[in-house]
């Protein structure tokens, strides 16, 4: 790599904002992260509820959209939602793709999230249910004050799977017109195809410097969390 | 825990409150479905026009079904070509050389935490502009190479937390008998490892069929883009995009289930143990092994 490759290279920063390409994706993934924990959170609890229905709907909704590509849902959310229904979630047309995106992403991975938070539930010794049952709690008060919040414990190294998972789905927005880093790449690379390879290895080391510290964090968390048993 | 500890089994009173719970919940999901059908009806997506060319033959024969080939063409290359590349560098990762062990370790974290589209865009435009390749096949060995390395790296975890998964005594017998250590792992510890592990390779099939879909963001012609082109040909894009997601679910259900009742199956087949999920990133990168 001679010197005025890598002036050339450097030139590119000037032109086009990389950072802020990667802090749309690191926005989709808050507000996406935040829906699926809710909603997630709210399916974990139907699945190991006493009501055989609430259990089915849960079962329901995780096999159809852990089945379902994440890239559909996206193009779903753009094309049907917003283009044959109308449906709007701001008069600003970048806005309102991001809110649409973030929406598909959310709902996808909420899936992943309550299947990691029954995984958490599993941690839990069967005693621990048996013992709140035996001093008078149902399954509401069993739930909420025994086994949650040391599933949650439990389910940390899994969450921050999903969360990692769903930091690089961010990119698949691209597939709903959001323009995020992996369409900002796109364009860079058509715009200066001679940089191609350094070009590529800027967006990728970003993911990593992105993934990385948050699997080193849950994993160091999962750790100061565990529940000793 | 099984869940069904969390609550005793019902009495009458419970059974009476559990009917009434029940027929609420049943409610509120048909009502849920009765707002989207009313606002469905009401933009008019529900007209018998807009789902009739899913029963003419052409629509299958010209769109759906070259898609779903085209799909199955690139999982199945992607299935073959990740294998190959996770058992390579899953010995690497495992070989006795530091600078080996080093260097697929390496690699495999690296793919593992780059977004595979990133990937799929770079390969399409790299490979395009080298012109090594018909600019027609360009689309499908982007999408492969991506999908292999990346779950090719997953695979090569696979192999890796496989063997460690397996008891100490497996690779000491082997040594005993005479064998050297990288007998010992071809012959008796990857072969093993690879059963315990079927379960979780079978899971991760499904992520690569799932994968294929990003192709029609680089312009291959799988089933999701064919039901694209499908639905702004008809004008009924929301319809076809459902049609691509059942085919999508029902393929990948029947995976997840062949997966299930795999790893009830090799469970006894194995030292190992069985994982039904892929090795995480979060522990990986903590190092602790």
């Amino acid at each position: 790599m001679d010197e005025g490759y890598l002036a050339q290279f450097l030139s590119l920063f000037e032109q086009f904002d990389v950072l802020a390409a990667f802090w749309v994706n690191i926005q989709l993934t808050a507000y996406a992260a935040v829906l699926a924990l809710v909603l997630g959170t709210v399916l974990a609890v139907m699945r190991i509820s006493p009501v055989p229905s609430l259990r089915w709907a849960g079962a329901t909704y995780v096999t159809l959209l852990r089945n379902t590509p994440l890239t559909i849902i996206i193009v779903f959310c753009v094309l049907g939602l917003w283009g044959q229904l109308g449906i709007t979630l701001s008069a600003d047309f970048q806005t309102n793709f991001f809110r649409l995106a973030a929406i598909g992403l959310g709902v996808y991975h909420a899936a992943f999230v309550c299947e990691a938070l029954r995984s958490g539930v599993n941690t839990v010794p069967v005693g621990q249910a048996e013992a709140a049952r035996a001093i008078g709690l149902g399954f509401w008060p069993a739930a909420r004050l025994v086994i949650l919040p040391q599933a949650f414990r439990g389910a940390v190294a899994p969450l921050g799977n999903v969360l990692i998972a769903l930091i690089k789905n961010s990119t698949v927005a691209a597939a709903g017109s959001v323009a995020e880093a992996s369409g900002l790449m796109r364009t860079m690379i058509e715009f200066r195809p001679d940089v191609i390879l350094a070009v590529f290895f800027v967006f990728a080391l970003g993911f990593v410097v992105l993934v990385v510290p948050v699997g080193l964090l849950t994993t160091s968390l999962s750790r100061r969390l565990a529940v000793a048993r | 825990m099984s869940a069904h500890v969390l609550f005793d089994a019902p009495g009458p009173r419970a059974r009476r409150r559990m009917v009434v719970v029940n027929v609420v919940a049943a409610l509120v999901v048909a009502a849920i479905a009765a707002v989207a059908l009313v606002l469905l009806d009401r933009k008019g997506q529900l007209d018998a026009r807009l789902w009739t060319p899913f029963l003419e033959a052409r629509t299958w024969t010209g769109y759906l079904l070259p898609g779903l080939l085209d799909t199955l063409r690139a999982a199945a290359l992607a299935i073959v070509a990740s294998g190959v590349f996770g058992l390579v560098f899953g010995l690497g990762r495992l070989a006795s050389s530091r600078a080996v062990r080093v260097v697929a370790g390496a690699v495999v974290e690296f793919f593992r935490a780059v977004p595979v589209l990133l990937m799929m865009i770079f390969f399409y435009l790299g490979i395009s502009r080298a012109g090594l390749l018909d600019p027609g096949d360009v689309p499908l060995v982007a999408v492969v190479l991506g999908l292999t390395l990346y779950n090719g790296s997953v695979f090569a975890e696979l192999v890796r937390s496989g063997v460690h998964g397996l008891p100490k005594g497996q690779r000491e017998a082997a040594l005993v008998v005479g064998l050297t250590r990288g007998q010992s792992l071809r012959l008796v510890e990857v072969p093993q490892a690879l059963i315990a592990m079927l379960p979780a390779i079978a899971s991760q099939l499904v992520v690569i069929l799932k994968d294929t879909a990003l192709g029609a963001i680089i312009t291959y012609p799988e089933l999701l883009a064919a039901a694209r082109r499908l639905g702004s040909g008809e004008g009924n894009i929301l319809q076809a995009l459902l049609v691509a997601a059942v085919i999508f679910i029902v393929l990948n259900y029947g995976l997840t289930r062949a997966a299930d009742r795999l790893a009830t199956r090799v469970d006894r087949r194995t030292s190992g143990t069985a994982t039904a999920e892929a090795p995480s990133l979060a522990v990986r990168a903590g190092g602790d092994d």
